[in-house]
């Protein structure tokens, strides 16, 4: 079962530019929770900061707390130890171009020195089952490369390479900014069946998708958060005039 | 604390939806294959390894810079500046003196740029501005293979084929035309600094080429035709559009060429003539700095002679080094930016 | 101008008008083009020159005996270059051997871990040891290795090629690692791959082909290298299996023979030098041809 988030006090920098400003969140386990705002409101740096992806940027820099379940995120735990229980998947799917549909569901094992051929077979079905996208690519797994797929099936392939590591959160970061509406519909359908096992957070710049999929929405602006609640809350009767006025398409 | 007093948003899960029950099925979580501590001293390893063969390439620059000065500290205490100024090279009596080296690397480089420079600007003009696409690649392909071919190639084409076309010919003709200058007087023996000047010529074509052309086709396409729309002519939008905004890049791309003549052996060794004496005539034979390295480094005896000749690879290193970062500054200040440096 | 009054009379056309282009202005620009194809033409001349004179000359030299003897006394007709081309094999594989590794590392970590002022420097090294003539290098490799073994050794040749080598394959591999996209990388930590993993398999892996490019580019260059074996591999007319001693190099005998007053070595030469060319063209084909198959569909 997935794991619970919170986040205290969270602020992050770009060099000089602080780019979050005192977050507080708590997201729970095996829920989705998405997050909104206008573009550069900081929602994309802060799921960043729940994997460390945030610090991979040459001068970034990262205060506060974050727990996921009972590990400390910024401390003791090395990044890539933390990153095996946080899958991510990314705005534009990034399918490793070098390796077939096998390797590419596989990398996150065999390059952690996983070699157990059996096991490793099972997981990739497993994922790509998971992912909705076994039926598609069975007969290619060793043939084809993942960079040969289309747009929609290489961000499933991406959802089956984050879920072969078989993370505890999934952190997805406008996973269907880059597809068109059937993949976007699939994919949607695939965060529904997925929050039973895993805890899910997704960026999106698109309200409908986080009133379809998500329990929790949090709304940010200018590196804030403004207003986390039930997503019926947030998009019927939001607390805060700058939510209504997000929500109801007056800015942004 | 007063955040207490906040109310934080608190809730109640909501009952999960079901979704639509397609044929989807997400496979239970088991647990993580991946057991263990990750430890954190292969990448710190790894980053100092590769740090370290980033700092072999600065070692390696200091070591040529130790071993030609350590090398040369005998020769430069014998004769000092002198050594510069004086034309006597005589390993017999030990006098060395590196200027008729440097006179012929001087003039055989200065030839080559002189028949190179004008070719090349042609030829890169030709294929960032007239030439049909089809034709482009194969153009530039084609020019470029001149820089495979090893300088010893080079070197026994010209002994064996230009040099008796340059003796048979164009000697004798530059003699009857220009010969009053001074400079195409004297027996044409083919071999000689004209020899060594155009070889080097055919050289660095490709070198000055293909830098001035990427430099032209970093001109942006609106400065072309703020000058066509003007109702220039193609060749009138080539010197004006063109050419004169790109003027730094290509003496930087002329320099580098520079800097690759200068240091130039093999080819030049061939046909030179190798004689150390300062003559007016480009007919007559002639010797440069890399020359005399190539063809007296093994049979120096003496070790006065052989700290001769590392002084004379000590300045040739300063002189090639000193045109070659010249050139690259000149370069980049026109294409700067261009090439993909962005890591995000 | 009698003929245009019907113009100015309408008044719909200014009474100026833009003067044609003069025919010295049409001249000039056709003369230009003419003059940039004849540069082509100029330049391009010397190469074909070369290649049919390489194939002329020394297609009718090369024959078994050419590519599985030794070369034979002055006088005597025949021999071959075939330990030079050994030679040229074993001085080109100990370069390889310690240039690529490090020029490898070096643009690994200019493209890495060097995007800041000490990778600057490394650069600006690079481009700097770029320039260098082969013929000072070869002093280097003299002082470093032949002075300190007392004899002149296919290693000291390698070490000599293998400094040549290193800038141009760490500036190419710096290029080729560059052009990966950085959402390759963060695919990879985001599954918990630690860094040095990451660089190895996925931004080394994913660039592959690009830095075996530059690699054989590098290669090709030192292959036909010569001024810097001239003090340190030296040359030999024999057989010798020992890398610490005096060795032939393809490179070095077309030189030596070219030089000679003897019309057989010159034959020789130029078959050496056709040979030469074959080689570096075949090795570069080669491992092109490799790295294609090696790659799947669609990527």
């Amino acid at each position: 079962m997935g794991v619970g988030i919170t986040v205290e006090q969270l602020n992050a920098f770009y060099g000089k530019t602080q780019a979050l400003f005192d977050i507080n969140i708590t997201v729970l386990a095996n829920r989705a929770t998405a997050l909104i705002g206008p573009s550069g409101c900081g929602k994309s740096t802060f799921i960043r900061c729940l994997n460390r992806m945030h610090e991979t940027i040459p001068e970034a820099r990262v205060e506060g707390k974050v727990h996921i379940g009972d590990l400390s995120v910024y401390n003791g735990t090395s990044a890539t130890q933390l990153r095996r229980r946080v899958g991510m998947v990314f705005q534009k799917a990034n399918p490793f171009p070098t390796m077939s549909i096998y390797d590419n569901v596989a990398a996150g094992l065999k390059l952690n020195g996983f070699r157990n051929r059996k096991q490793l077979d099972e997981v990739v079905q497993k994922s790509l089952h998971s992912a909705a996208l076994w039926d598609e690519v069975k007969d290619w797994l060793h043939k084809k490369s993942g960079a040969s797929l289309s747009g929609g099936q290489q961000q499933r392939l991406c959802i089956a390479r984050a879920l072969a590591v078989q993370p505890e959160v999934l952190l997805m970061d406008e996973p269907c900014s880059a597809l068109d509406p059937i993949s976007t519909g699939k994919i949607e359908e695939l965060i529904f069946q997925l929050k039973e096992q895993y805890t899910i957070v997704i960026v999106t710049h698109n309200m409908q998708q986080a009133a379809r999929v998500a329990e929790f929405t949090g709304f940010f602006l200018l590196g804030k958060m403004i207003e986390f609640d039930k997503t019926e809350k947030i998009f019927t009767n939001p607390s805060d005039k700058r939510t209504e006025d997000y929500v109801t398409g007056r800015f942004g | 604390m007063s955040n207490q007093a906040l109310p934080r948003p608190r809730f109640n899960a909501p009952e999960p939806e079901r979704g639509s029950k397609a044929a989807l099925k997400v496979e239970a979580r088991t647990t993580p294959l991946l057991q263990g501590k990750v430890s954190e001293i292969p990448d710190i390893v790894f980053g100092w390894t590769m740090r370290l063969c980033g700092l072999s390439v600065v070692a390696l620059l200091g070591l040529i810079v130790y071993q030609l000065v350590v090398g040369s500290q005998l020769s430069w205490h014998a004769f000092g500046w002198k050594f510069f100024g004086q034309s006597d090279w005589n390993p017999v009596s030990d006098q060395y003196g590196a200027l008729p080296f440097m006179y012929g690397t001087i003039v055989s480089s200065v030839l080559s740029l002189v028949i190179a420079v004008p070719l090349s600007i042609g030829v890169a003009v030709f294929i960032t501005e007239m030439c049909p696409v089809g034709l482009r690649g194969i153009v530039s392909f084609t020019t470029e293979l001149l820089a495979a071919i090893p300088s010893v190639v080079y070197g026994l084409w010209a002994i064996f084929v230009m040099v008796p076309i340059l003796r048979e010919y164009v000697q004798p003709f530059l003699a009857k035309t220009l010969g009053w200058t001074g400079l195409f007087s004297g027996p044409p023996y083919g071999i000689g600094m004209l020899a060594a000047g155009v070889i080097l010529a055919i050289m660095i074509i490709p070198i000055i080429s293909s830098i001035t052309r990427e430099v032209l086709t970093v001109v942006p396409q609106h400065q072309r035709e703020a000058v066509l729309a003007l109702g220039a002519t193609r060749w009138e939008m080539i010197r004006m559009g063109v050419l004169r905004n790109a003027r730094a890049g290509i003496v930087g791309a002329i320099i580098l060429g520079l800097g690759r003549a200068l240091g130039e052996t093999m080819a030049v060794t061939m046909v030179i003539g190798n004689r150390a004496e300062i003559a007016k005539s480009l007919f007559a034979p002639g010797y440069t700095m890399a020359s005399v390295l190539a063809n007296e480094f093994t049979e120096a005896t003496g070790d006065l002679y052989l700290s001769a000749l590392i002084e004379i690879g000590l300045a040739l290193f300063f002189v090639t080094i000193a045109v070659n970062g010249l050139a690259r500054l000149m370069v980049w200040s026109v294409t700067r930016g261009q090439p993909a440096r962005s890591n995000a | 101008m009698p003929d245009n009054n019907f113009n100015s009379a309408a008044g719909l056309v200014p009474e100026f008008s833009v003067p044609p282009i003069s025919l010295r202005r049409r001249v000039t620009d056709q003369a230009m083009t003419g003059v940039a194809v004849l540069t082509v033409l100029v330049v391009l001349l010397p190469l074909f020159a070369i290649f049919a004179y390489l194939v002329y000359k020394g297609i009718g030299s090369i024959n078994l005996a050419f590519l599985t003897q030794t070369p034979k006394p002055v006088g005597e007709p025949g021999g071959g270059m075939a330990n030079a081309i050994v030679g040229s094999m074993v001085i080109l594989g100990i370069a390889s051997l310690l240039g690529v590794p490090l020029g490898i590392g070096a643009g690994i970590f200019l493209s890495e871990y060097g995007r800041n002022r000490y990778g600057d420097i490394v650069r600006f090294v690079s481009d700097v040891l770029n320039g260098v003539p082969s013929i000072v290098i070869g002093i280097v490799a003299y002082g470093l290795v032949v002075m300190r073994q007392k004899h002149f050794s296919a290693l000291a040749g390698g070490v000599a090629l293998a400094i040549m080598m290193i800038p141009t394959i760490a500036r190419t591999t710096e290029q080729m690692l560059l052009l990966v996209p950085q959402a390759i990388r963060e695919a990879a930590y985001g599954l918990g791959v630690s860094r040095w993993r990451t660089t190895l398999s996925i931004t080394l892996r994913t660039a592959t082909s690009g830095v075996i490019t530059g690699v054989m580019l590098a290669f090709a260059r030192v292959a036909g290298e010569t001024a810097p074996l001239l003090f340190t591999a030296f040359g030999n007319q024999y057989w010798n299996w020992d890398s610490g001693q005096p060795t032939a190099a393809l490179s070095l005998q077309i030189f030596t023979y070219a030089i000679s007053p003897f019309d057989e070595w010159h034959r020789q030469a130029w078959a050496g030098a056709l040979v030469l060319i074959v080689l570096i063209v075949s090795a570069v084909a080669a491992v092109r041809i490799a790295v294609k198959h090696g790659t799947l569909a669609g990527a």
